[in-house]
């Protein structure tokens, strides 16, 4: 068969077949793909806050894996408009505690097969993801994360100077930071943002989800101590349990419930050049100079900086991050001085002190949060999703989600990935 | 880039600070419950709105200062001296 379906009796809809037979009468058979209703129900079994990638994983994971599909997707902009098409989309599991490592390959695993279980190519691309070392103790980090990913179960590579010089041409012969060594997770890689947010509203709306975008909610209504409906700018809605996966927005939307969050939302910005041939096949992390970057299918050079730490809801990073990111590309890739910036945009994180997200339901019942993703959630969508799902569906968290509850805070057992990978993003 | 009004030194470009977060923080008593240190360690307001925060100028003299900024447009419309956490609660 043609396309990427499994099931021999449906033919794929978006195969060379069905390509061939719109031919005959001018493509006109393609009907939208979002479930968008005129006017909504008035009940949802779940409400979902937020149309990014965590809003509409946990949508999809509702109705393929629990069967509920009496759900709504509530969306201030557009699907995907948020961080999830903001971001460079870097994927990869090179995180140091168990917890993390198990929730972050999970994801990277249901990447893996994604584009086939939604049948939607997501691009994703395991071209690998090098961490530099540029000095003696940047290295010795390096070896102890190379071991616990190793002992989590993650794919790890450490190579000395001469090796990422053997894998990545181009890299300055003379830096000011010398590079004394790499870890490389070969699993690691980019896909396109935006094709996953596409895929996963595709997906849930074709269970039957709906999916409301310029609509922003105003308020939650409560009830006997529990959620039981939105206030939206298009009317109220009523409904047995909402999901807020609004990431940078979180404590906009906790206030609503009363609720304070252990968030600060700070913008990361990121940049791409010009397209140019292409001459960067991997991925690369350099924290000591502060920058990442990877080359687009388009060609440009995707560069990303850190972020600025204050809080902002402004969606525009601030040039000092932009003059490091730039100084920091230049000295690893000197040739790149010459080109252009062709666009810098910026989008609101959620950060949190360790780290690492929230995975829970709050005070309020019926309130869950899928949050605290930072600068890192891409990497994160199918797990958060699924995961997410899970805990909406059968009111009990998953085992991998357990660890990443509010109670973690009360009762101090962090998972700081902030201080022991060393690593924002 | 912002410009801040330090105090002391007049205004400087925002390369010269660093952000301390929310003010008031206050610190609860010893006898306080788990929740509560939580809460006092780790929740903020993250207001999208007018926020009260601290900037230290690293750069310059050296000082902590107060400042009152719009996180939506990054607008300060005041700065000044850094009162003790208990008189900039009362404020
Ligand atoms: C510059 C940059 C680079 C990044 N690079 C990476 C990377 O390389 N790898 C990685 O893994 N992660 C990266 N991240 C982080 C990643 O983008 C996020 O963690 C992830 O996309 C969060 O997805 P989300 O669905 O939670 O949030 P979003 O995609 O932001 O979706 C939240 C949605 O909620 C909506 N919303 C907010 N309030 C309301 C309301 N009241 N009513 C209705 N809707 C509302 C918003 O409009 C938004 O669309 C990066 C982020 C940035 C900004
Ligand atoms: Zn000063």
């Amino acid at each position: 068969m043609f396309g990427m379906n499994r099931s021999r009796s449906k033919p794929a809809r978006y195969g060379l077949l069905s390509l061939l037979r719109g031919g005959f009468n001018g493509q006109r058979h393609w009907t939208p793909i979002l479930n968008e209703p005129e006017t909504p129900d008035r009940h949802y079994d779940v409400v979902i806050i937020g149309g990014g990638g965590h809003g509409l994983a946990t949508a999809h994971y509702l109705a393929a894996n629990h069967g509920i599909t009496r759900v709504c997707v509530i969306e201030r902009g557009w699907i995907g408009g948020g961080n999830t098409g903001r971001n460079t989309t870097v994927i990869r599991s090179n995180y140091f505690f168990p917890e993390s490592a198990a929730l972050y390959d999970l994801s990277l695993r249901l990447y893996e097969g994604l584009s086939r279980a939604l049948e939607y190519n997501i691009m994703f691309s395991q071209r690998g993801m090098w961490m530099l070392a540029h000095d003696r103790h940047g290295m010795e980090m390096l070896h102890r994360s190379a071991s616990a990913m190793l002992l989590n179960g993650v794919d790890a590579e450490l190579h000395d100077g001469a090796g990422v010089r053997g894998r990545i041409p181009g890299l300055n012969p003379a830096p000011r930071f010398p590079i004394v060594g790499g870890l490389l997770q070969p699993r690691g890689g980019t896909a396109r943002h935006d094709a996953v947010a596409w895929a996963y509203a595709r997906a849930a709306s074709r269970a039957g989800v709906h999916v409301l975008q310029n609509t922003e909610v105003t308020g939650l209504a409560q009830a006997g101590g529990r959620v039981v409906g939105v206030k939206t700018s298009r009317g109220d809605l009523s409904c047995d349990r909402v999901v807020a996966a609004v990431a940078g927005h979180s404590s906009v939307l906790a206030n609503m419930a009363g609720l304070r969050l252990p968030i600060q939302s700070f913008a990361l910005q990121a940049f791409v050049s010009e397209p140019v041939k292409p001459c960067l096949d991997t991925v690369l992390l350099s924290p000591a100079t502060g920058i990442y970057l990877s080359q687009s299918d388009k060609g440009e050079i995707v560069l990303g900086a850190g972020l600025d730490l204050f809080i902002s809801y402004a969606q525009r990073g601030s040039l000092p991050m932009m003059e490091q990111a730039a100084a920091g590309a230049i000295e690893l890739f000197p040739q790149f001085s010459r080109l252009r910036f062709l666009r810098q945009w910026a989008g609101i994180c959620d950060v949190v002190h360790d780290s690492s997200p929230i995975l829970d339901e709050s005070e309020l019942a019926g309130l869950h949060f899928n949050c605290g993703w930072g600068t890192g959630g891409f990497k994160a969508i199918p797990a958060g999703g699924w995961l997410t799902a899970h805990h909406v569906a059968t009111g009990e968290a998953h085992a991998i989600a357990r660890p990443f509850g509010f109670s973690r805070f009360p009762t101090g057992a962090m998972i700081d990935e902030a201080a022991a990978s060393g690593i924002a993003h | 880039m912002l410009e801040i009004n330090c105090p002391w030194c007049g205004p400087r470009p925002e390369a010269e600070f660093r952000c301390g977060g929310e003010i008031p923080i206050i610190r609860p008593t010893p006898d306080c419950t788990d929740r509560e240190w939580a809460a006092y360690l780790h929740e903020r307001t993250n207001p999208k709105g007018m926020h009260r925060e601290r900037w230290l100028h690293v750069l310059g003299c050296g000082m902590w200062i107060a400042a009152i900024r719009s996180t939506i447009n990054h607008h300060i419309t005041r700065t000044g001296p850094l009162a003790a956490p208990h008189d900039e609660a009362s404020s």
